[in-house]
């Protein structure tokens, strides 16, 4: 204990270690409002790591995931209108939900089928696609939200969370790790689902090479006789499902409405997540968990206020300064990583098959 | 193989081949680059469909619809150029494809990685299946790619250029799995350039020249000199008459050169010449033995490690790609897509791509358009350039006009030396003259040239004085008005000297 | 009269025009389309709502409205150019990103701070004459665009930090620094809503109308001058060359990185002005959420154009109009104006596809144009080649 005093009475770098001290500390009582915001972070990152994988860069991930949200949101009004509210049945699952959550995949799906199309066959440039996607999401759902909100809908509510007993989030040490990680709704457990599925499905089974292998060196795995186009299809397509979930967790699980552009960036926060987890499922969603730590660390310094010399500078700074954290936490990752993290060699290339003339 | 024909845009790659392998057999192709051996193998291995002519597999004839069908009937292919992922291991590269399924879903990572050892075993190598093939040395690699063949039980295995990057000592390692490979009944297309490992290893050697098959041997009834002369043929195609040379002060000095490529292998390994105002020195090689690397060097796009360049007594080595221009380097580039033209340019502003900020084309910041479209219209007369007007996109042009506007920039210029890498690749007839008459008369007018080409009728035509490269290095120079067109051939396919070789009875490479 | 000369002029010039047309027509299409699709939108739409008639016609409603409300009266078309101004000058600063193969997805941030710096001065000069309050308030907001600009550029140079994701991250933190600085230090004592005082005499002054400002005039001449930097001039040209081919632009002695940092200042001051002019001609005080769709906006006038800062000005046109007659749309049709926003990305997303459309017009039959496509800036492909 006397060495952290020693590092904290530094005069400037003190506070530095005070500040990551109080972090440290503040991680089991905050963990519950960070696991909040990490979904949308870790499923559009793994929607990333799918694309890039395979060699295409999805900027998109953005506005997928806002079609997602708002999709999720008015198809559960409207299959709850026609159905009604229905009873719950494990996590809230109510027919309407569970409607709305297979039309957000869906939705999510189609648009990443679209920039699958643009990126592919078209072989426009993969980020203005991406980007044109976000600009149409964002004008399309903007709009259709003011018209529906101007209706006050009823929504079909939201997904309920899981609860461990007692004797288990209890646990000292690591209870607060079961109770942060199992005590969240449905789309939050399949996230861990997601990650190591996704995992152990790249590096353990044949697509998973075959995908590596595409995004590195196509050339390479047609002259194997794989179908790189096909490939690719397939890969992004397929990544559509986790923006999907990631976008369908905004109004379903943690709320349980729509408000415009209700993604504010977490697409593209997801996307250094991605780049600083080095293109891994699990790293992506470790660096989920950093971004998540500074995306909340406003309302967790209301929530827990630190103490010394640090909760003056803490505490007076404006609150604009936490709204504007994370997205000033991605642009430093990006500049400090991105030269050393190396993405797969294909990624962004399009690929035009051999001539089979 | 018979009668295969095939056409690409402008030229006939291939021209009614006949080839006959058979089991255990180790066929050799051998030919200049360009003669279309990999076109023919291209064709066997499913990757292009010829034009005519039919493939026979035991008697029978097959269509080959792609790589995969090929592969399942027993025809693999290791590439010239690896088709190896470097970020994955020996057994995720060899398994590519052609996944050991544990079940449905996932590898069985342990059962490959023994059939993996077994193989290497049985023909003489052991070989660490986790390794990442990134690492690996390129002989390594090589053996890495024949395991792949292998572990898909190739019955044909088509070598493209196998010893291209490799050392002797490897390459008599790799010569002794292929003769494993043979006698366990596995037949082996050998495609190369290079006569004397031809020699060693083929039980046939088949030469191939411009398209067509110029002569089936036995390497026991042949030898060096008459396999060069079927390879190379014996007439020069001379286009162009060059007159003499009257060369004056030297002018560029090039000591010790070392270079990397982006890779960071050596391949530019101590290269020393001069060149004098007023003569060619032309280097002839075959590509890939470190040409591009040493002319990049030189113009100022590449760092060497070490060595000088001197330009009229000045120490030019590290000079920008400007400074060498405005010092009077012109400089036509191999790749003239990349770093020769701005495609979607109009022609005008090509021409001026290296001098647009000098007068008269423009006048401190403000560009001078009417005087660089005058430019561009004299230089279209000037250097017959076929095109509608100087305002149309460079890229809408055929290859032998673009590679006219470059000339005519590069040739524009009041020039000191002029740098030439593979002028008339890929040109038609009409041009590759008018270009050679251009360089000409550039060093009648006192330029020091120096020209690359893997064109060996380009560089004899053309040269003063011939330099043959080979593996980083620069083997010999010979005078240009006694060159021997067979010995250079085969200076340029063994890069030992011709008297060397015959006083060791066999050839080390350098 | 057939010298070779003279004919090879002529079809020169016929090639060109022949490229102009299949370009203007790829855009006039994707645009038609855009509207045929917010039709059905507004079709759609109408099914929501409680009282859902289904009237067919309300997109003729609703397109007349719009129309009208841009180009209805003296007073509709002055608002029109109003809300091309900003259009203008964002649109020229993607443009000139572009050209230099940048992604400036950042024009909201940088117009955002221009316009807030551009008022601070204004504020600190209100009671100095105009003629030199206003020029320190332009010259202002220009260079807090113009740093705002830079960041991503030199970020981009030294670290290859992709300017995509960086200029999006600097639009929410521009947000969150003009909020902090608007309900803080620059507020308005005792007012009931974070705003900052006004401008006074840095406000512009009226041209047209009761609101054409000056910066129509400055939004003008940009557009020109901008057309001269990137054509007329070396520095142009280096910009160009590094957007196409950075390769054959390190052998003609420019250098890649240099060019794109500056060029990225020099689009961050553009958008910048932008701002300034919104601050200085219509709003004269900064309140702490300056909503704006500028920026995106901004992208689609660029695509629109390819890139030509001339082209810019009838595509800023064309959105100014949409946005300016919205409001009309809105009160006549009651159709929210955010469908100017569906109309928008639907037209992105119909330019982007231009090569898919070429090829299903070259199935219909329509003649192919005469030489390569005319090229989208960083649309992969887009180097001209032989015609396929």
């Amino acid at each position: 204990m006397d060495i952290v005093h020693l590092l904290y009475g530094i005069p400037v770098l003190g506070w530095l270690f005070q500040v990551a001290g109080y972090l440290i500390a503040v991680i089991p009582t905050s963990a519950p409002i960070i696991m909040r915001s990490v979904p949308p972070l870790a499923l559009g990152a793994l929607c990333g790591v799918m694309c890039e994988r395979s060699g295409v860069v999805n900027i998109g991930i953005e506005g997928t995931m806002l079609a997602a949200a708002f999709t999720g949101w008015v198809v559960g009004i409207a299959a709850a209108a026609v159905f009604g509210q229905g009873t719950p049945l494990l996590f809230g699952f109510t027919l309407p939900l569970a409607i709305a959550l297979a039309a957000a995949i869906v939705v999510a799906v189609l648009v990443s089928l679209l920039h699958a199309w643009l990126s592919i066959t078209v072989k426009a440039d993969q980020i203005i696609s991406g980007t044109i996607i976000n600009i149409a999401a964002l004008g399309v759902t903007g709009y259709l939200n003011t018209i529906i909100a101007a209706t006050s809908p009823t929504s079909a509510g939201s997904f309920t969370t899981l609860t461990l007993p007692k004797d288990v989030t209890n646990l000292p040490f690591v209870g607060w790790i079961f109770a942060a990680l199992f005590n969240q709704g449905p789309i939050t457990l399949s996230v861990l689902v997601c990650v190591i599925g996704l995992q152990i499905w790249l590096f353990r089974s044949r697509w998973g090479l075959r995908t590596r292998a595409v995004g590195e060196h196509p050339k390479a795995a047609e002259t194997v006789g794989i179908d790189v186009i096909a490939l690719r299809y397939r890969n992004v397509v397929m990544a559509g499902v986790f923006a999907g979930l990631g976008g369908a967790y905004l109004s379903m699980e943690a709320g349980n409405s729509f408000q415009a552009n209700m993604t504010a960036g977490r697409g593209f926060i997801a996307l250094a997540a991605m780049i600083l987890g080095r293109w891994t499922p699990i790293g992506a969603w470790a660096s989920a968990l950093l971004f998540a730590l500074f995306l909340t660390l406003g309302q967790t310094i209301k929530f827990v206020p630190p103490t010394g010399d640090i909760s003056v500078l803490l505490t007076g700074v404006p609150g604009q300064f936490y709204d504007a954290l994370p997205y000033l936490v991605t642009i430093v990752v990006l500049a400090g990583v991105v030269g050393r993290s190396i993405p797969p060699a294909a990624d962004g290339q399009p690929y035009t098959r051999e001539a089979a003339t | 193989m018979r009668g295969i024909t095939k056409r690409y845009p402008g030229v006939v790659a291939n021209d009614g081949i006949n080839l006959t392998v058979r089991p255990g057999e180790i066929h050799a192709l051998l030919g200049e680059n360009g003669a279309g051996k990999t076109t023919l193998m291209n064709i066997l291995y499913g990757l292009a469909r010829p034009d005519s002519g039919e493939i026979l597999l035991d008697g029978e004839p097959v269509t080959i619809a792609g790589p995969s069908d090929a592969i399942a009937r027993g025809i693999n292919m290791v590439h010239q150029h690896f088709m190896l992922v470097p970020v994955l291991s020996v057994a995720d590269n060899i398994l590519l494809g052609e996944e050991t399924m544990a079940n449905r879903v996932f590898l069985d990572r342990n059962e490959s990685r023994q059939r993996i050892i077994e193989l290497g075993r049985r023909f003489g190598f052991e070989v660490d299946p986790d390794v990442k093939v990134g690492s690996l040395s390129v002989g390594w690699q090589q053996r890495v790619e024949i395991l792949k063949a292998l572990y898909r039980n190739a019955r044909i295995l088509v070598l493209d250029e196998p010893t291209a990057a490799l050392t002797p000592a490897e390459t008599e390692e790799i010569f002794a799995v292929l003769r494993r490979l043979a006698a366990a009944g596995h037949s082996i297309i050998f495609i190369s350039h290079k006569l004397y490992e031809v020699l060693e290893i083929a039980d046939t050697i088949t030469v191939i020249r411009r398209g067509r098959v110029v002569g089936e041997r036995d390497p026991r009834q042949t030898n060096e000199d008459d396999l060069a002369e079927l390879m190379v043929g014996r007439e020069v195609q001379l286009v162009v008459d060059r007159g003499e040379s009257h060369p004056a002060a030297v002018t560029l000095t090039v000591d010790g050169l070392r270079v990397k490529d982006d890779r960071g292998s050596e391949v530019v390994r101590g290269v020393s010449f001069e060149i004098r105002a007023g003569e060619i020195l032309g280097i002839a090689g075959v590509a890939g033995n470190g040409q591009d690397e040493l002319v990049e060097a030189i113009v100022g796009l590449r760092r060497p490690e070490s060595g000088k360049v001197v330009l009229d007594g000045h120490d030019a080595t590290n000079w920008s790609p400007r400074s060498m221009t405005a010092a009077g380097l012109g400089y036509v580039p191999a790749d003239r897509h990349r770093f020769g033209l701005v495609l979607p340019f109009p022609i005008a502003d090509n021409l001026v791509l290296t001098t647009y900020f000098r007068r008269p084309f423009a006048n401190g910041v403000v560009r001078n358009d009417a005087a660089i479209d005058r430019n561009g219209d004299e230089a279209v007369q000037r250097f017959d350039i076929r095109t509608p007007s100087a305002q149309v996109p460079a890229g809408t042009l055929s290859g032998g006009n673009q590679q006219k506007i470059v000339v005519a920039r590069e040739f524009g210029r009041d020039l000191r030396l002029l740098v030439l890498d593979q002028p008339t690749r890929g040109l038609d007839v009409g041009s590759i003259e008018f270009i050679h008459r251009q360089i000409i008369a550039k060093r009648d007018a006192g330029v020091a040239v120096l020209l690359v080409s893997a064109e060996l009728d380009e560089v004899l035509e053309m040269s003063d004085r011939i330099g043959v490269m080979y593996r980083g290095e620069i083997v010999s120079i010979v005078d240009g008005r006694t060159a021997d067109k067979e010995k250079v051939g085969r200076l340029m396919a063994t890069g030992a000297q011709l008297e060397a070789a015959e006083a060791a009875g066999k050839v080390a490479a350098a | 009269m057939s010298s070779p000369a003279a004919t090879a002029r002529v079809s020169g010039v016929r090639t060109m025009l022949a490229r102009a047309w299949s370009s203007v027509s790829i855009s006039v299409l994707s645009i038609l389309l855009a509207l045929v699709a917010g039709a059905f939108f507004i079709i759609v739409s109408q099914l929501v709502e409680p009282k859902g008639t289904l009237n067919l016609l309300r997109p003729f409603d609703a397109y007349r409205s719009l129309f009208l409300g841009a180009f209805g009266g003296v007073n509709a078309i002055v608002e029109t150019l109003v809300q091309t101004t900003p259009l203008v000058l964002a649109g020229l600063a993607v443009a000139v990103g572009f050209r230099a193969g940048l992604f400036n997805i950042g024009a909201s941030g940088q117009v955002t701070l221009g316009a807030l710096g551009s008022v601070v001065v204004g504020i600190a000069l209100a009671d100095q004459p105009g003629y030199i309050a206003i020029p320190a308030a332009v010259l202002a907001g220009t260079a807090v665009g113009a740093l705002y600009g830079f960041i991503p550029g030199f970020l981009k140079a030294v670290s290859g930090a992709h300017e995509v994701v960086t200029t999006i991250m600097l639009n929410s933190i521009a947000g969150s620094i003009l909020a902090a600085l608007v309900s803080g230090p620059l507020k308005v004592p005792n007012s009931p809503s974070p705003v900052t005082r006004d401008i006074g005499n840095a406000a512009f002054p009226i041209l047209i109308g009761t609101d054409g400002h000056l910066g129509l005039l400055i939004a003008l001449v940009m557009a020109f001058a901008m057309w001269w930097l990137l054509f007329r001039t070396t520095r142009g040209f280096e910009i160009r060359t590094v957007g196409s081919n950075p390769d054959a632009a390190r052998y003609a002695g420019m250098r890649p990185k240099l060019v794109i940092t500056w060029t990225m200042t020099l689009s961050g001051a553009l958008a910048g002005l932008a701002g300034a002019c919104v601050a200085l001609g219509i709003l004269h005080h900064m309140q702490s959420s300056f909503a704006t769709s500028i920026g995106f906006d901004a992208i689609a006038v660029a695509l629109l154009a390819r890139s030509n800062p001339i082209a810019v000005l009838p595509s800023a046109l064309l959105f100014g109009a949409m946005r300016a007659g919205s409001n009309r749309m809105q009160i006549e049709a009651r159709i929210p104006p955010e469908l100017i926003n569906v109309l928008v990305g639907i037209t992105l997303l119909f330019i982007i596809a231009t090569p898919a459309f070429r090829v299903l017009l070259r199935r219909i039959g329509t003649r192919p144009s005469l030489v390569a496509a005319p090229t989208l800036p960083g649309t992969a492909g887009g180097t001209a080649g032989p015609p396929p």
